[in-house]
């Protein structure tokens, strides 16, 4: 089963990359157009297009493309001439390392406060904890990041605003880094998880076993964490991997206000210049990281689910 | 100097609020003579002797994760700046006098009244990589920019060079086909770093600081360089740092991780100004907000049109509201007194009877069509909106459309009739003309083919007597503003801000952060 979700994936990205070409294709101008902006003139249009091999027929150069990167080369960016893989690579890190660090901290804490509100279902607790994490996600991330800045990186001056980070920074440099956006991101996706993991689990609760279990005489907070739990965690590591695919590939807002060189605004900056290979790839490792999630929470479902694990 | 002019001289001086620029002009406007208004200055703001130290982080915004050190791809003003502090051109700016300064050239003259043109080169000049400049490396380094297979920027301003070869061991000699006196003020262009024969990645050059450090839209980081031919740099290291977002470039600015930001939002300056940390620095430009007809098409190509949409827009509001004072009004031709040879003309102002008197004489009815985006300039869509309301009240309907900010450049501009755009001028009138306003100019937005304007500006090239030279300007910007395409509502500051410590800042009305210099021209004060 699995490999056949992997076969499939890879068909999808095939259909992936044709769509962004043709997208990118739709926009209007081209590389050499969107490079010289006011400065163009059409003799200099035409020496660009003329050296990156911009007069070939569109459907010539996608297949071009795609014989290079079924070979394991990105080939180099048409704007700047960079190796794209050793560009992405960096970049790549820095988002992989801000979403994980902010999912460690978001998942948890979204999973605990779900048990919680549930555990005080209907108290003041509970109604704190939806209101508190609704309000910080119906508020925009960017407004978010801005007061953090204003209190935590300005007025208190407790944690650096800009988030610039480098190579030579060690592990702990860049944790103490990247604490604002990590506390903005996860008040961010902190509301989804959580009020899936609360409503999930008051699904279960109704369930006659849980009855069996209070009348046992159980704790309430066992029952929820042992006996209800298990059972609601197919829906909620769906929503869980929604919004971990999202801290990858979502956060360039995040990234421009506290000046991170992740992999969002790389992408934004070359699809203003029509950089069709730095765009081709950017937005498969975009779809890999949905597809990989998606194939993910599957497979916990069904490992945590004897009844999907042996269909009858 | 009078007692009254010495005691503003100190309010002011107290205060910061004049830069040297606009002391010496306003000291050279009472009578003190250049000589004596330069050694007041320097008696007192310069008067802290700089001093070698210390790292130095520039924040600015414009950059792209798509730009490249070449200096052919330059095409903002993040590389263009970055490429100032590690590489320099033959010929610089001066931003008091206007004038053209020595950078890699020690000399130039024109025996032939301005064809050909002799450069002397600065002499034992080491690039960063160890080699010593030669006039081959001067050659190729232009060479890359013009001909027919160039793909910079700089190639449509360097069409009038017909060769440039090396003359003797510090010497090059370039061909022009026309006489230019201004040929200098050309081969200023930020693309026309010197660069070591045979480079084409960029990144190194003879300045005082050699890049140690660069990723493309992130930062480039510097230090200096001990071989360095001058003595005009006082920091161990700059960092040329990307920063795109303006409140964050605020920011970086108030919690100290930059020392200079450029691009400050007109909105929050006057919030930023309380900071007694921050000092902020405007500096009037020749940078301008326009909005382009095609005086070659319907209904354009109506003068009488043109004038009654050009003397139906409230300049001043425009000014006040869009700029928020941080800028000063035009007058319908692209030129300002930044410029050298620049003479005032009685401004057009607001004027509903002309305006309809001219609507009506043209005999157009119906709405005029206003493309427009925030591409153009920033906040253009409500400068467009504004203007509508202006021009309704002298029964000009205008209606107003608003284009995507993606791919304006290619769609709208220089493409439809009516829009949105900014220049943000040239070094000298004839470059500033040349580029837009002349028949055959490779960006005549405004579709302007005038003869008479054509000539005077041939002759005003080559004639070397500045009264002349003046007079034809004058001639050729009273065309612009009476027959020409382009409505020119304001000249745009530039809005920088710095750190109270950050000393030697020179307002330069070239560009943005003291022209990208700052790092030669500030020191730390202790």
């Amino acid at each position: 089963m699995i490999a056949q979700r992997i076969a499939l994936g890879f068909v999808t990205l095939g259909v992936v990359s044709v769509l962004i070409f043709v997208g990118t294709e739709i926009l209007p101008g081209d590389v050499a157009t969107a490079i010289l902006g006011q400065s163009a003139t059409p003799e200099t249009v035409a020496n660009i297009r003329r050296d990156l091999g911009l007069n070939e027929p569109a459907t010539l150069r996608y297949l071009k493309w795609f014989a290079a990167f079924a070979q394991g080369d990105m080939g180099t960016s048409l704007s700047n001439g960079q190796d794209i893989a050793e560009s992405i690579v960096r970049r790549l890190k820095n988002t992989l390392f801000l979403a994980s660090v902010a999912a460690i901290v978001a998942i948890p804490l979204a999973l605990i406060l779900g048990m919680i509100a549930v555990r005080f279902k209907d108290s003041w607790i509970d109604k704190v904890i939806s209101m508190g994490t609704l309000a910080a996600i119906s508020l925009p991330e960017f407004f978010i990041g801005y007061l953090f800045i204003l209190f935590f990186g300005i007025n208190l001056g407790w944690f650096d605003p800009i988030v610039n980070v480098n190579d030579r920074m060690g592990l702990m440099e860049r944790l103490n880094a990247v604490v604002l956006p990590v506390m903005t991101l996860t008040l961010v996706v902190l509301a989804h998880m959580m009020r899936m993991t609360r409503a999930a689990i008051l699904n279960v609760m109704s369930a006659s076993y849980i009855e069996t279990a209070e009348l046992k005489g159980l704790k309430r907070s066992i029952i929820i964490f042992h006996h209800a739990f298990p059972n609601a965690i197919s829906p909620i590591i769906n929503v869980v991997v929604l919004n971990m695919a999202y801290l990858i590939v979502g956060v360039v807002v995040v990234e421009v206000i506290y000046v991170y060189p992740g992999m969002g605004q790389y992408m934004v900056d070359h699809v203003s210049k029509r950089d069709v290979p730095v765009v081709q790839a950017c937005g498969l490792i975009f779809a890999a990281t949905y597809i990989f999630f998606n194939l993910f929470a599957d497979i916990v479902s069904v490992v945590s689910n004897p009844r999907l694990r042996h269909p009858r | 100097m009078s007692k009254i002019n010495s005691e503003l001289f100190n309010t002011l001086m107290a205060d910061k609020r004049i830069s040297r620029r606009d002391f010496l002009r306003t000291s050279l406007a009472t009578g003190v003579s250049l000589s004596v208004a330069t050694s007041m200055w320097s008696g007192s703001v310069a008067a802290a002797t700089p001093q070698r130290g210390g790292h130095f982080v520039q924040a600015m915004g414009g950059s792209s994760a798509t730009s490249s050190l070449d200096p052919v791809t330059y095409t903002n003003v993040f590389d263009a700046n970055l490429g100032y502090v590690f590489a320099q051109r033959l010929f610089g700016n001066d931003p008091v006098t206007s004038d053209y300064t020595y950078e890699l050239a020690t000399a130039i003259d024109s025996p032939d009244g301005g064809i050909t043109w002799v450069i002397k080169l600065r002499k034992d000049v080491t690039f960063h990589n160890g080699k010593t400049m030669t006039p081959a490396d001067v050659v190729y380094s232009l060479n890359r920019h013009r001909g027919e297979d160039s793909k910079s920027g700089a190639a449509g301003s360097l069409t009038a060079i017909q060769e440039v070869k090396p003359s003797g061991p510090n010497e090059v000699t370039i061909i022009l086909d026309m006489a230019n006196a201004d040929l200098p003020f050309i081969l200023t262009d930020y693309h026309l770093l010197i660069q070591p024969e045979g480079d084409t990645d960029g990144g190194i050059g003879t300045g005082g600081y050699m890049l140690t450090e660069y990723r493309p839209g992130e930062v480039g980081m510097l230090k200096y360089d001990t071989n360095y031919w001058g003595e005009d740099c006082w920091f161990d290291s700059v960092e040329c740092l990307s920063i795109n977002d303006a409140t964050a470039r605020t920011t970086a600015l108030i919690t100290g991780k930059a020392h200079l930001i450029d691009r400050v939002d007109p909105k929050t300056t006057n919030l930023l100004k309380k900071n007694p940390e921050v000092v902020i620095e405007n500096t009037t430009g020749r940078g301008h907000y326009v909005l382009p007809m095609h005086a070659n098409t319907a209904p354009f190509d109506n003068n009488d049109l043109r004038l009654a949409l050009k003397y139906a827009i409230d300049r001043q509001e425009l000014v006040d509201k869009i700029l928020q004072g941080y800028g000063s009004v035009g007058n319908d031709f692209p030129i300002n007194n930044a410029y050298p040879h620049f003479s005032k003309l009685e401004q057009r102002e607001y004027d509903l009877d002309k305006a309809r008197y001219h609507y009506k004489k043209s005999g157009h009815s119906g709405k005029i069509l206003l493309q427009v985006s925030n591409a153009a300039f920033s906040n253009a869509e409500d400068a467009a909106v504004l203007y509508q309301q202006h021009a309704k009240r002298a029964g000009i309907e205008i209606d107003v459309k608003r284009e995507p900010t993606d791919g304006y450049w290619d769609n709208v501009w220089n493409k439809q009739p009516f829009c949105a755009s900014y220049w943000s001028g040239r070094p000298t009138q004839d470059q500033m003309y040349s580029v837009a306003y002349k028949s055959d100019a490779a960006w005549n937005d405004t579709r302007f083919f005038n003869d008479r304007f054509d000539a005077l500006l041939l002759s005003a090239r080559s004639e070397l007597d500045a009264t002349k030279r003046t007079e034809s300007y004058r001639d050729m910007a009273m065309i612009v503003r009476d027959e020409g395409g382009v409505i020119c509502p304001m000249f745009n500051d530039f809005i920088d801000a710095r750190a109270k410590n950050l000393s030697g800042y020179i307002r330069d009305p070239l560009a943005g952060v003291s022209n990208g210099l700052a790092p030669y021209r500030c020191w730390f004060a202790a």
